[in-house]
C-alpha cells in the first residue's frame, strides 16, 4: 500500500505548480487553469486524508470544492468574455485601465 | 431511520433571502417599473433582520456545520443592517450603470445570504462554501457595468485574485483537517480527533492555519494580500464597492475570530503572524492612502488601513480584543457606508469614482451632505466622541491587555497618519474655493439622503451611548473560548 505521505508530497507538488504556473503566466485563460490545478491538488489531499482517517469528511469536502470550481468556471468565463469584449485581449499585462 | 435534526430556524435569514433573490428574478420579467424590485429586496433585508431578533439561544444546526450564537447572530444582524443601507443607496442609481436591475438586486440579496452564512458557519465545510457563495456573487457584482472597460477590469482582477486566494484557503483547510481529523470547529477546539484516530500529521497545523490566513486575509484586505483593493474598489460601481467593503470585511472577519478561538486549544504561533500582518497592514494602508487623487481609491485603502486595526484586536487573542474587533465592524459598517454614500451623492449619472478635487467648496454648494461626511471623515480618523474613537480604543486596549503595547503604539501612530487625509478630505469641503469646472451632480434623492442621514446618525449613537451594543457584543464574546 501507498503510505499517505507520498500522496501528500504529490498534492503539494501539484499546487506549488499551479502556484506558479498563476505567478509566472500572462494569459488569462492559463492563469485561471492553474487555479483549477490548485483545487485540484487540494481535492487530492482531501481524498488521501479522507482514505487514512477512514472517515467520510475528506471525500465530501471533495465534492464541495469540485460544486464550487465548477461555479467558479461558469462566473470566470463570463467575466473574461466581457474583458475581452472591450479589450480584445486575454493577456493580463493589457488590461491596465486601473491603477496608482 | 431516523433523520437528523436540522433545527432550520438557524438558517432563517438565508431562505428568507435567497426565497426573494428568486422571488426578484421572476418577477423582474414581469414587472416594467424596476424600483419595485428595489424595495422588495430592501423589504426581504430587514425581514431577515427581523428574523434574527427571533433566535432562541444558540443550539447547533445541521450536525454542528452551523451554529447562531451571539458572535453569528451580531454579525448577521451588522451585513443585514449594510445590505438594507446598501439597497436603499441603490434604488435612485442602479438605472446609471444597468438596465439589468432585477439580477443585481437578487445578486446582492445572494451575496448577503452567503455572508450571513459565513458569520454562523461553525465547520470549515459550511465556512469555505459560504466564502465562495458571497465571492461568487461579488465578482459578478464588481464588473455589472458592462459598458465600462473599468468594471470588467475589476471584476477580472477581483475573480482571478479571489480564486487563486481561495486555493489556499482551500489547502489550508485540507491542511488542517490533516493535522486534527476532523473539519468541525467545535471537534478541533476540544482538542480530540473523531474515531480515536493517531494524528500523524499534527505537525502540519501551523502551516495550515498560515495559508487559512492567506485565505482569509485576502478577503478581508491584509497586505500583502490587499493588491486588488483598490482597483476593484475604484472599478466597481459605487454602491457595490460601499456594500462589499463593508459586509465581506464584517462576515469575514466574524469567521476569522470563531476559527481563532476554536485553535485555542493549541499553541497559538500564529498570534505573532497576526500581530505582523496588522502592522503591515495599518502602515502600508495609510502610506499609500496620503498620496491619492481618487477618493474612492483613498477610501479603499482606508478600508486596508481599518482591516489592520481590526485585526490588532484578534492578534490580542482576548476577550478585549475580540470586543473591540466587533465593535470596530459595526461601528466601520456605518462610518464607511455613510461615507461611500456621500460619494456616490456627488458623482454625476455617467462617473463612477470622484476626485478630492470635486469636493472643493462643497460646503457651500450643499452644506448638510458637507457637514455629515465631516463627521464620517472625523469617525474614520477616530476623533471622540464618534464610534471610529471608541472603535480604535478598544481594539487598542485588547493589544495592551495582550502585552502588545508595541503594536497598540504602532497603532496609535497609524491614526495619526491617517488623520492626515481624513481632514484633507475635510478642509478641501470647506476651506477650498469650488474648482472652475465643478459642475453640478444630479441633487441626491431622499434614498441616498437617508441612508447618509441614517448612517451618521449610528456613527454618532454608536459612540455616545455604547451600552446596548457593548451588552450583546460582550456576550457575543463570552460564548467563545478566548482566554
Amino acid at each position: 500500500m501507498v503510505p499517505t505521505t507520498y500522496y501528500l508530497i504529490l498534492s503539494a507538488i501539484l499546487f506549488a505548480l499551479g502556484v506558479i504556473g498563476v505567478l509566472v503566466r500572462r494569459n488569462v485563460l492559463i492563469i485561471f487553469m492553474s487555479v483549477e490545478m490548485m483545487l485540484n491538488a487540494v481535492n487530492l489531499t482531501f481524498a488521501a486524508l479522507s482514505k487514512h482517517f477512514l472517515s467520510l469528511n475528506g471525500q465530501v469536502f471533495m465534492l464541495m470544492a469540485m460544486v464550487v470550481a465548477a461555479a467558479e468556471v461558469a462566473v470566470g468565463l463570463a467575466i473574461v468574455m466581457t474583458v475581452v469584449r472591450h479589450r480584445d485581449t486575454t493577456n493580463i499585462e493589457d488590461v491596465n485601465l486601473l491603477k496608482g | 431511520m431516523t433523520f437528523p435534526t436540522l433545527n432550520l430556524p438557524v438558517i432563517s435569514p438565508q431562505i428568507v433571502l435567497v426565497v426573494a433573490a428568486l422571488v426578484i428574478l421572476i418577477a423582474d420579467l414581469v414587472i416594467v417599473q424596476k424600483r419595485i424590485l428595489g424595495w422588495i429586496s430592501l423589504v426581504a433585508a430587514l425581514g431577515a433582520l427581523a428574523t434574527v431578533f427571533t433566535y432562541r439561544p444558540a443550539s447547533p444546526a445541521f450536525q454542528n456545520m452551523a451554529l447562531a450564537d451571539g458572535l453569528g447572530l451580531f454579525t448577521t444582524a451588522a451585513v443585514l443592517i449594510a445590505a438594507a443601507l446598501a439597497l436603499l443607496l441603490s434604488v435612485e442609481r442602479v438605472a446609471d450603470f444597468t438596465r439589468h436591475a432585477g439580477a443585481y438586486y437578487a445578486l446582492i440579496l445572494l451575496a448577503t445570504a452567503g455572508m450571513t452564512a459565513l458569520t454562523i458557519a461553525s465547520d470549515f465545510m459550511t465556512i469555505f462554501v459560504a466564502i465562495e457563495i458571497l465571492s461568487l456573487a461579488l465578482y459578478v457584482l464588481s464588473g455589472f457595468n458592462r459598458r465600462d472597460a473599468r468594471s470588467s477590469e475589476a471584476a477580472l482582477k477581483y475573480f482571478l485574485l479571489g480564486a487563486f486566494a481561495s486555493g489556499f484557503l482551500l489547502y489550508g483547510i485540507a491542511l488542517i483537517y490533516g493535522a486534527t481529523g476532523t473539519t468541525n470547529l467545535a471537534a478541533i477546539a476540544q482538542g480530540i480527533a473523531p474515531l480515536s484516530v493517531s494524528l500523524p500529521f499534527a505537525p502540519l497545523l501551523p502551516l495550515g492555519v498560515g495559508l487559512l490566513l492567506v485565505g482569509l486575509g485576502f478577503k478581508v484586505a491584509l497586505v500583502p494580500f490587499h493588491m486588488w483593493t483598490p482597483d476593484v474598489y475604484q472599478g466597481a460601481p459605487t454602491p457595490v464597492t460601499a456594500f462589499m467593503s463593508v459586509g465581506t470585511k464584517t462576515a469575514s472577519f466574524a469567521a476569522l475570530i470563531r476559527v481563532l478561538a476554536a485553535l485555542g486549544s493549541h499553541d497559538r504561533p500564529w498570534l505573532l503572524a497576526l500581530a505582523g500582518l496588522a502592522v503591515l497592514t495599518m502602515t502600508l494602508g495609510n502610506l499609500a492612502a496620503l498620496r491619492q487623487t481618487s477618493l474612492k481609491r483613498m477610501l479603499a485603502y482606508s478600508s486596508i488601513a481599518h482591516a489592520g486595526y481590526i485585526v490588532t484586536g484578534l492578534a490580542a487573542g482576548n476577550p478585549r480584543g475580540a470586543e473591540g474587533a466587533l465593535y470596530y465592524l459595526l461601528a466601520y459598517t456605518f462610518m464607511n457606508l455613510g461615507a461611500f454614500a456621500v460619494l456616490l451623492a456627488v458623482q454625476r449619472r455617467e462617473e463612477n469614482d470622484v476626485s478630492v478635487e470635486r469636493l472643493h467648496g462643497l460646503a457651500a454648494r450643499q452644506p448638510v451632505l458637507a457637514v455629515l461626511m465631516a463627521l464620517f471623515m472625523f469617525s474614520l480618523a477616530g476623533i471622540p466622541p464618534l464610534a471610529g474613537f471608541f472603535a480604535k480604543l478598544y481594539v487598542f486596549s485588547g493589544a495592551v491587555e495582550a502585552g502588545l503595547a508595541w503594536l497598540a503604539i504602532v497603532g496609535v501612530i497609524n491614526s495619526a497618519i491617517g488623520a492626515y487625509y481624513y481632514l484633507r478630505v475635510t478642509v478641501a469641503m470647506f476651506m477650498s474655493e469650488p474648482a472652475a469646472d465643478a459642475a453640478e451632480a444630479p441633487k441626491p434623492g431622499w434614498p441616498v439622503m437617508a441612508t447618509i442621514a441614517i448612517a451618521a446618525l449610528a456613527t454618532l449613537l454608536l459612540g455616545i451611548w455604547q451600552f446596548p451594543w457593548m451588552q450583546s457584543i460582550i456576550q457575543a464574546v463570552s460564548t467563545l473560548a478566548l482566554r
